[in-house]
């Protein structure tokens, strides 16, 4: 009977081997990924937790700001939050356009297209600390000094012409704008052409079928890249370095034009202009444990949202 | 008044003026007039003239890639947004040139409604599927939507196996359902002719069955052209049949002329299965 089978295989248990082998070394792979984190993670934790009470979590800074007993974070966060949410509502639209207008209406043949794929990518490759000049160069000096002349040519000092909380969030989402963009291409182009043809057919413009089939069904993907971007932006240092960051203030930002304290800047000063950095160690980590959380609760509702849209999306 | 007509369409007026009594002209609904669309320089489909009758079934048959589903999509101008097409000639409906520039081509697709091969429900609610078409159309009453809502899905025979979950998301329907809820959403908004490219061909028989039980329904209140390549089902539940080869129109009849006596060689080639 042997004559109507394939020849045993004798490698077989070469192959079984083989398979093992490559399961291992993907699992060895996660373990290390998981263990990177873990270690950031608790070593900032361990460190940090200590010096994390209700009061300075609630404080506001101090002039002492380098003074563990008598400093509080408050400022800090609220800083950092207003520069995240600020940068979310600057490069959501702005990054949603071009991706609807690089899904739906280009041509991929056009030279325009091609540039603006091009600025993109490169755009995506730009140092932080670059983008940072460039917020001083372009909205600070070109833009916010043009505002002052013309609205405010009667004040004493620059209004809109300086280091503010808007230019910093404005310079964080043009870094992050290809993440944003890409992401939300993505999305749109997954969608298949049937349902397009679907809405058309019942009498849908092409604007319509972007705005009430396309754009809800693409949420998820937009979330994706704001995550992302918000990720990033959270702790980014160097382009709020000129842009907007302050070293230390007073009280909390009263309008959009004035400057901000920020976490991630907050723990650069501390690392490096500490005049005792054995009084400032407990302060350091527990900044940059608060930093992390901040930034982990930005992120789950971000997640927690598109869990929902997806959800709604496909039950 | 023979002369003046294709020699195509002389065959056929001849036959139904033969078989029916009365002035059929005036129930044409859509005449196509050297209807040829061109992909780049391919011609897709070529020189068609033809008459559709209100309140009848018309199906166009013919081998795959003949251009059944191009002709089909000329009559709401889906084919307008495909790159690189040409389209010339003349389609009219009710005596209106669909094609001519004064058209607003977003109303022409709320006249003629179209339901597709693989359904294609929107990933939202089963309400919100057929609001869709209703609310672009003006409708925004929530007592009115329901009313409309529920007429369709009724007309679609849906009704009674959705009416306790119309929130559910409609992707989570059959797919002989879901076909259905497509036809529902299509005829919410009382359109005058109904398109249909090969409805049953994704679905069991049946679901198939229960989509031709539907069409001779619907065929009381719209004009339905669908396009099949299931020739029994032509057979079955159409009016009027176009055969079509190579983008040309060969042959266009009652339907029971077609398949017991056609007249060109080609036709009965491809209903006796010799190719095709």
């Amino acid at each position: 009977m042997n004559h109507n089978k394939l020849p045993l295989q004798i490698t077989k248990p070469w192959r079984d081997c083989e398979s093992i082998i490559f399961t291992g070394l993907c699992f060895l792979a996660t373990l290390v990924v998981l263990a990177i984190l873990v270690v950031i993670v608790g070593y900032i934790a361990v460190n940090g937790w200590g010096h994390i009470t209700w009061k300075f979590l609630t404080s506001p800074m101090t002039q002492d700001i380098f003074d563990a007993s008598r400093t509080g974070v408050l400022s800090l966060a609220i800083g950092t939050a207003a520069k995240v949410i600020l940068m979310t509502i600057a490069v959501v639209p702005v990054g949603a356009i071009t991706a609807i207008y690089l899904s739906e209406y280009s041509s991929s043949k056009s030279i325009f297209t091609k540039v603006v794929r091009l600025a993109i990518n490169n755009l995506a490759g730009v140092p932080a600390i670059v983008f940072g000049l460039f917020g001083v160069g372009f909205f600070i000096k070109t833009i916010g000094s043009t505002i002052d002349a013309t609205f405010f040519s009667q004040s004493s000092g620059p209004v809109w012409g300086k280091p503010c909380l808007l230019w910093a969030s404005f310079t964080l989402a043009v870094m992050t704008l290809p993440v944003v963009i890409v992401a939300t291409e993505e999305a749109l182009r997954s969608i298949p052409n049937s349902l397009r043809e679907a809405s058309y057919a019942l009498g849908a413009t092409k604007l319509e079928t972007i705005f009430k089939v396309l754009l809800p069904i693409s949420i998820p993907g937009l979330l994706t890249g704001s995550i992302l971007a918000v990720s990033r932006a959270a702790g980014e240092v160097a382009p709020i370095l000129f842009t907007g960051a302050a070293y230390y203030m007073a009280g909390l930002p009263k309008s959009l034009s004035d400057q901000f304290m920020d976490l991630g800047y907050q723990v650069y000063i501390l690392a490096t202009q500490s005049p005792n950095i054995e009084k400032t160690r407990a302060l350091l980590f527990a900044t940059s444990l608060v930093l992390l959380v901040l930034t982990l609760a930005l992120n789950l509702v971000a997640i927690l949202i598109r869990y929902r849209m997806r959800s709604q999306n496909k039950n | 008044m023979n002369k003046q007509l294709d020699i195509n369409m002389n065959k056929g007026i001849e036959n139904i003026n033969r078989l029916e009594t009365g002035s059929i002209f005036e129930n044409c609904i859509i005449e196509t007039q050297g209807l040829t669309v061109k992909y780049g320089s391919s011609i897709a489909v070529n020189n068609i003239n033809l008459r559709i009758f209100k309140n009848s079934v018309t199906a166009f048959i013919g081998p795959s890639g003949c251009g059944k589903s191009t002709l089909l999509r000329c009559f709401n101008r889906m084919n307008d947004v495909i790159d690189n097409v040409h389209i010339t000639g003349k389609v009219l409906l009710d005596g209106i040139d669909i094609y001519d520039k004064s058209v607003n081509v977003i109303e022409l697709r709320r006249q003629v409604g179209m339901v597709f091969q693989k359904s294609n429900p929107f990933p939202k609610s089963i309400y919100e599927n057929i609001a869709f078409g209703l609310r672009l159309a003006g409708i925004k009453k929530r007592e009115l939507l329901d009313q409309y809502i529920e007429e369709s899905l009724k007309k679609a025979a849906l009704w009674d196996e959705v009416k306790d979950r119309l929130n559910a998301n409609a992707l989570g329907l059959s797919g002989g359902q879901q076909q259905r809820l497509c036809i529902a959403r299509a005829i919410a908004i009382k359109p005058s002719v109904l398109l249909m490219d090969e409805p049953a061909s994704a679905l069991d028989p049946i679901a198939t069955a229960k989509i031709e039980e539907l069409i001779l329904e619907l065929k009381k209140d719209y004009t339905i052209l669908i396009v099949t390549h299931n020739m029994q089902q032509a057979a079955r539940i159409s009016d009027y049949t176009a055969f079509l080869y190579l983008g040309e129109l060969i042959e266009y009849n009652t339907t029971a002329q077609i398949f017991t006596t056609p007249a060109k060689r080609q036709t009965e080639e491809y209903i006796t299965g010799r190719f095709g």
